[in-house]
């Protein structure tokens, strides 16, 4: 079990040129059970990176504290860093070393051996074993991960912590990682996983939207989706990028988002879409659909962050 | 102790199957040792020389001919007064003047005493001791074999005696210093390089995420270097006797050994300088051009430790080259045996182990 209190880490970010960090209003907080997989979601900068690392003992937190199966993760970093696996999100594995070679070293440095922990690999690494002895370098992007996940694997840990797994990794190696952590969380592996899509949410069993360091909702996919309360409609016209200005100036439209070929809008309670159609037909457009959808964690994540 | 093994194994890997930064690693001492040992050549040549003759005898024609005959000197012929000599030296046509007495031959017969005067163009002081020196050293053979003829004891007795390098080699005094510097930046960069790489390329944060010492790191970074700096010891050796014709006087071994243990201190110096910085770049910077100067500079390989102001003197302490120059001196040039480098080992031995309990100290267990 992770229990993370009131944590908070504030520094000066070179890349933006502000101040960036976790639980700048208020300490970060939250639990993590045993075989759960928790996922932090949010958009670059939100501060994923920067929570995950202070529980991987790789960052000191200003305030607060951290515990993982009751260890701190500041005085007893060594022994965190006995029970933990951690997949950076950068490719972080050696490129001029072979796949086999990477994960050879991997496991002598947590004192195994592959055969060892053979059988909690086995999965992920069967599907590059063809390719064990070729260099790490020459490996796509989905067989990058899946190795990168044999190594953060293969010394059995409690707490698997992945930061942004399956950036730059292609739609069917991202289906694919997301079923070998469902099977890992079977294991009882807790699984902490970030990541900047939105639809990897419902994979979790529970998330937390994180925009600015902080949490902004925590909570099941579904019980997230289900406190949406407001009034949702996709819309189509024919001419999507004149219409969204459009459709933000109408009074009764709440607020409006391009989202792919639909604009996903809220309207004040009460509006019809008659109403809408009327008013999109008098600025001009032709072929208006509107439907009313249910929303996705996104739609929740621009309705909690849009003031 | 597996880690450890498995931590070298891995660093042999990238060693070896990173070609071409094999091929500079290893390439690169032995450019600059040529580099270095021709460049860095003390033996003037070409010292462009007139001659003053107004007695025009035949001891002194004897005399101008040698220097003539002698490949150092380009003889530029002969001048007639001293306000040409003048002008000459001021326009920097010529370097140096050699002015005979008036009767020169007639003086030394009778009186058994006669002056020759050396006049060098002395912008450049070295080149004006080092020209002057050898026409000292040709008037000197010449009138012992005059003595050897004549049995007459003529009075210009010039006696230089330069020990242990007679000829005034400058590759004998320069090698040593120049294995200094190269070892010392060589080495350096390797393990700086090799560990802020890993810092760049994110595998540090993998590293620092698991149970691996931090100590556990550095010490296994050194191992495969050292045994690549051994390579380059080999053939900077092979260089400095079968192409710079400097001859090893003392005991290989000894000087192998404190070779290594040069290269251990200067490993340990480029640990230091990763677990200070950041990027590969600033690594080169600070390993590379940041010891050249004071190596090149304070360890008594170009500039002589005793003319240097106190301070200056105290700072050169501090570089490890001017006590491995030293030692190398010693055991290579002069062949002295172990007894004589003890003050220089003990303090090698010393800077290393600071540097290394330091590196281990510095190193961090976090990411900053």
């Amino acid at each position: 079990m992770i229990t993370v209190d009131n944590l908070r880490k504030n520094y000066f970010s070179d890349k933006s040129g502000k101040f960036a960090g976790i639980g700048k209003e208020n300490g970060l907080s939250f639990e993590v059970n045993d075989g759960e997989v928790f996922g932090v979601i949010g958009p670059d900068g939100a501060g994923k990176t920067t929570l995950f690392r202070i529980l991987a003992s790789l960052l000191l937190p200003d305030s607060g504290s951290a515990t993982m199966n009751g260890i701190d993760v500041v005085k007893n970093y060594k022994q965190i860093r006995r029970i933990i696996g951690y997949m950076p999100g950068r490719f972080s594995l050696y490129q001029d070393l072979s796949v086999e070679e990477n994960l050879r070293f991997f496991a002598t440095v947590f004192n195994t051996t592959i055969e060892e922990n053979y059988d909690l690999i086995k999965d992920i690494y069967q599907q590059i074993e063809p390719f064990k002895t070729r260099r790490a370098g020459a490996l796509s992007g989905g067989m990058k991960q899946k190795l990168a996940l044999s190594c953060a694997l293969i010394h059995k840990p409690d707490v698997l912590i992945l930061d942004e797994p399956t950036t730059g990794v292609d739609p069917v190696s991202r289906k694919e990682f997301w079923d070998m952590l469902k099977r890992l969380k079977e294991q009882g592996i807790i699984i902490l996983v970030s990541t900047a899509y939105m639809d990897e949410a419902s994979r979790c069993d529970r998330i937390a939207l994180m925009r600015d360091g902080q949490f902004i909702a925590t909570d099941t996919p579904q019980g997230i989706i289900d406190a949406y309360a407001e009034t949702l409609w996709a819309v189509q016209t024919e001419n999507m990028s004149t219409s969204l200005n459009d459709l933000r100036s109408c009074s009764e439209v709440l607020s409006c988002f391009a989202f792919g070929d639909k604009h996903h809008i809220t309207v004040e309670h009460g509006f019809t879409k008659e109403e809408l159609s009327g008013f999109l037909k008098e600025k001009g457009y032709r072929n208006v659909k509107i439907e009313a959808i249910s929303p996705s964690v996104e739609d929740c994540f621009m309705a909690l962050t849009k003031d | 102790m597996k880690q450890f093994f498995a931590f070298v194994k891995k660093e042999f890997y990238h060693i070896l199957r990173d070609g071409r930064t094999m091929l500079i690693l290893l390439g690169m001492p032995v450019v600059q040792i040529l580099l270095f040992g021709f460049a860095i050549n003390m033996d003037v040549q070409h010292i462009r020389t007139a001659v003053y003759d107004p007695s025009q005898d035949e001891t002194s024609r004897q005399i101008v001919q040698r220097i003539t005959a002698n490949p150092y000197f380009d003889m530029q012929g002969e001048v007639y007064s001293m306000q040409e000599i003048q002008d000459l030296l001021r326009r920097g046509d010529i370097d140096m003047a050699v002015v005979f007495d008036e009767a020169f031959q007639t003086n030394l017969v009778h009186s058994g005493k006669s002056q020759i005067q050396i006049i060098t163009d002395a912008s450049d002081p070295n080149l004006g001791t080092i020209s002057t020196n050898y026409v000292l050293a040709i008037i000197g053979q010449y009138q012992q074999e005059m003595m050897g003829l004549t049995g007459i004891p003529y009075q210009i007795d010039i006696k230089s005696k330069l020990l242990y390098n007679p000829e005034m080699i400058s590759a004998y005094t320069f090698v040593p210093g120049i294995m200094g510097l190269v070892l010392m930046i060589i080495c350096a960069i390797m393990t700086s390089i090799s560990i802020v790489r890993e810092k760049e390329r994110g595998t540090m944060e993998v590293l620092l995420a698991s149970p691996l010492r931090p100590a556990t790191v550095l010490i296994s970074k050194t191992i495969p270097y050292l045994t690549l700096s051994f390579v380059n010891l080999i053939s900077i050796l092979l260089l400095a006797v079968f192409v710079l014709h400097v001859p090893i006087q003392g005991n290989l071994l000894l000087l192998i050994a404190v070779s290594i243990l040069f290269i251990f201190l200067a490993l340990a110096l480029g640990l230091l300088i990763s677990t200070l910085v950041r990027t590969q770049v600033t690594a080169i910077l600070i390993a590379g051009l940041g010891l050249m100067m004071p190596t090149l500079i304070l360890s008594g390989m170009i500039f002589p430790i005793g003319n240097m102001p106190q301070p200056l003197q105290w700072l050169s302490a501090l570089v490890p080259a001017r006590w491995y120059i030293a030692a190398v001196k010693k055991i290579m040039i002069e062949g002295l045996g172990f007894i004589y480098v003890i003050k220089e080992v003990s303090i090698l031995v010393g800077m290393s182990v600071f540097l290394i309990v330091f590196s281990i100290f510095n190193i961090k267990t976090r990411l900053e």
